[in-house]
């Protein structure tokens, strides 16, 4: 049994009288992939957001690497600082180049060195066959290589868990193909995942554990095999069938 | 096989050269037309000779010029120091409108008052009472040149204005990309620093140019506290020959200075426009 790495404990988060998330709990361990599945407002880009504190809770507790960063007086800006996130619009800087929104999170917040930063951030790029796009600006690339981008600035910190929310929604199929290899290769290595997709091929292909979220609640928790082919609740088995019906499936 | 062009494209061709002859036609004759009907109504105006004597005279432009132009001088001067600070100022403003911060709360208020009042204020009220009420206030420290006075009244105005148009600039800037750089662990200071603030100065820049241009004109005004500027020393020389045409040598000045800057800035406006469109964010 590996350590665990986030331990999500009774999360519990409304928006006024809306109750988005309730009664959250499930533990990730360190190298574990967990995906996250559910239907347009079910809550996991709000779980996603709850954990990197991007987002308040209302109660419950979140343990990073055991220590309690949900708790009063935690350095949120340190937190962020071990967590990496990835989302659907990649959110790259549009004034830096590719080489630049790479290596500012490691030169300003982790005190990096510009030289050495920069010849990390060309070695990633190198061995995901982006080192041409060092140079350019976010605008004059592909979808599907920008999100590569937004991926690598997300992990040449090595964070302790790296979050993705649906970082495939914005692309269309080959470009698609491009970002999910990125990720396997990802979980190859060993890193810590939680992941929000529609892509239950690849939920199937990366996931350690499936979750499926509805109404803010984990309604089912299961391997990929057990959630996407023996569904229990009536509301994951209307989700497939929609997901089926709409060919996604 | 090589390409051939299509009938039906040569026949295409020839009717886009057909309509782009007819518009050039019709501008030429448009502005032909235009053009001497305002001569015929401006020549046969019954004042027509006296305006001309007065205001159009080679003979007191020729000898007004070197006045005016030294005068220009000091208006240039003016426009690079007070544009200098208005960006710092504006600037410190905007951050300050802008922050969250608790403790920069009071301010944010001064900086809310501040911009209420002095965008409110006529910049000839400012001028009057900065030019002549500071120095009636009798302190040691206070500069009495009309030109430092002139040029604080402008600094005080135009931050105002600037401060705002900075202000829009980071509100433009898409709360996507704050949370961005907030995930990677950036700093509040740190994510204004390197995502908010240059991504908000690049969208602002036409409307800063603007600024810019219309603070080039209004530097003008300080003639009203007797700063020997362009338009002061066209009035010296009026006062002199009680001819006009002094004044229309300073405004001939002026608007050679500011066109360079309005087709400077046109020219910045298309190019953004145009790099919009092709990232497809119209």
């Amino acid at each position: 049994m590996t350590e665990s790495m986030l331990d999500i404990i009774n999360l519990r988060k409304s928006y006024g009288s809306e109750l988005v998330l309730q009664d959250i709990s499930t533990t990730l361990r360190e190298h574990e992939v967990k995906v996250l599945i559910g239907a347009s407002g079910s809550g996991k880009s709000t779980l996603l957001r709850a954990i990197n504190l991007l987002e308040g809770i209302d109660d419950g507790q979140i343990l990073l690497d055991g220590q309690d960063i949900t708790a009063v007086g935690v350095d949120g800006d340190a937190v962020r600082a071990q967590i990496g996130s990835v989302f659907q619009a990649f959110n790259l800087f549009p004034h830096l180049d590719v080489l630049e929104n790479i290596t500012l999170a490691p030169r300003r917040v982790h005190g990096v060195s510009k030289a050495d930063a920069e010849s990390k951030a060309l070695q990633l790029l190198e061995r995901f066959g982006l080192a041409d796009k060092a140079k350019k600006y976010p605008d004059l690339l592909s979808g599907g290589q920008q999100q590569r981008v937004a991926i690598l600035r997300a992990v040449i910190t090595k964070p302790k868990v790296l979050l993705l929310d649906e970082v495939t929604s914005a692309l269309d199929p080959i470009l698609i193909a491009e970002v999910l290899a990125l990720i396997s290769e990802l979980k190859g290595e060993g890193m810590t995942m939680m992941i929000a997709t529609h892509e239950m091929s690849f939920a199937k292909r990366v996931a350690d554990q499936v979750l499926f979220l509805h109404r803010g609640k984990i309604m089912e928790a299961g391997s990929p095999e057990q959630i996407l082919e023996a569904p229990n609740s009536v509301e994951l088995r209307s989700f497939l069938g929609a997901l089926r019906q709409a060919g996604r499936l | 096989m090589s390409y051939q062009p299509s009938p039906l494209r040569l026949q295409r061709e020839a009717a886009r050269r057909r309509a782009s002859r007819r518009s050039s036609l019709i501008a030429v004759l448009s502005t032909i037309v235009i053009g001497t009907a305002l001569t015929i109504i401006v020549t046969g105006a019954p004042g027509f000779k006296a305006v001309r004597q007065s205001f159009f005279s080679w003979h007191y432009a020729k000898s007004a010029f070197p006045h005016v132009l030294s005068g220009l001088l000091i208006n240039l001067r003016v426009l690079v120091i007070a544009g200098f600070f208005v960006l710092i100022f504006g600037l410190l403003i905007a951050l300050a409108r802008t922050s969250r911060s608790p403790v920069l709360y009071p301010i944010r208020l001064l900086a809310t008052v501040y911009t209420d009042i002095f965008r409110g204020l006529p910049l000839l009220l400012v001028l009057l009472l900065v030019g002549f009420g500071l120095p009636g206030l009798g302190i040691s420290w206070i500069p009495g040149s009309v030109v430092v006075l002139g040029t604080v009244s402008l600094i005080l105005t135009y931050s105002a204005y600037v401060g705002e148009v900075i202000r829009a600039g980071i509100e433009a800037v898409h709360p996507a990309q704050r949370m961005a750089a907030r995930a990677l662990g950036l700093t509040q200071t740190q994510t204004q620093r390197y995502v908010v603030l240059p991504q908000a100065l690049r969208k602002v820049i036409p409307a800063l140019l603007n600024d810019l241009i219309s603070l080039q004109k209004d530097s003008g005004l300080i003639s009203v506290l007797g700063a020997i500027d362009a338009i002061r020393a066209a009035q010296i020389d009026t006062a002199q020959s009680f001819n006009f045409t002094p004044y229309l040598v300073a405004g001939a000045l002026f608007v050679s200075l500011t066109i360079p800057l309005t087709r400077f800035t046109d020219w910045l406006t298309r190019r953004q426009d145009l790099a919009r469109v092709q990232q497809g964010q119209w």
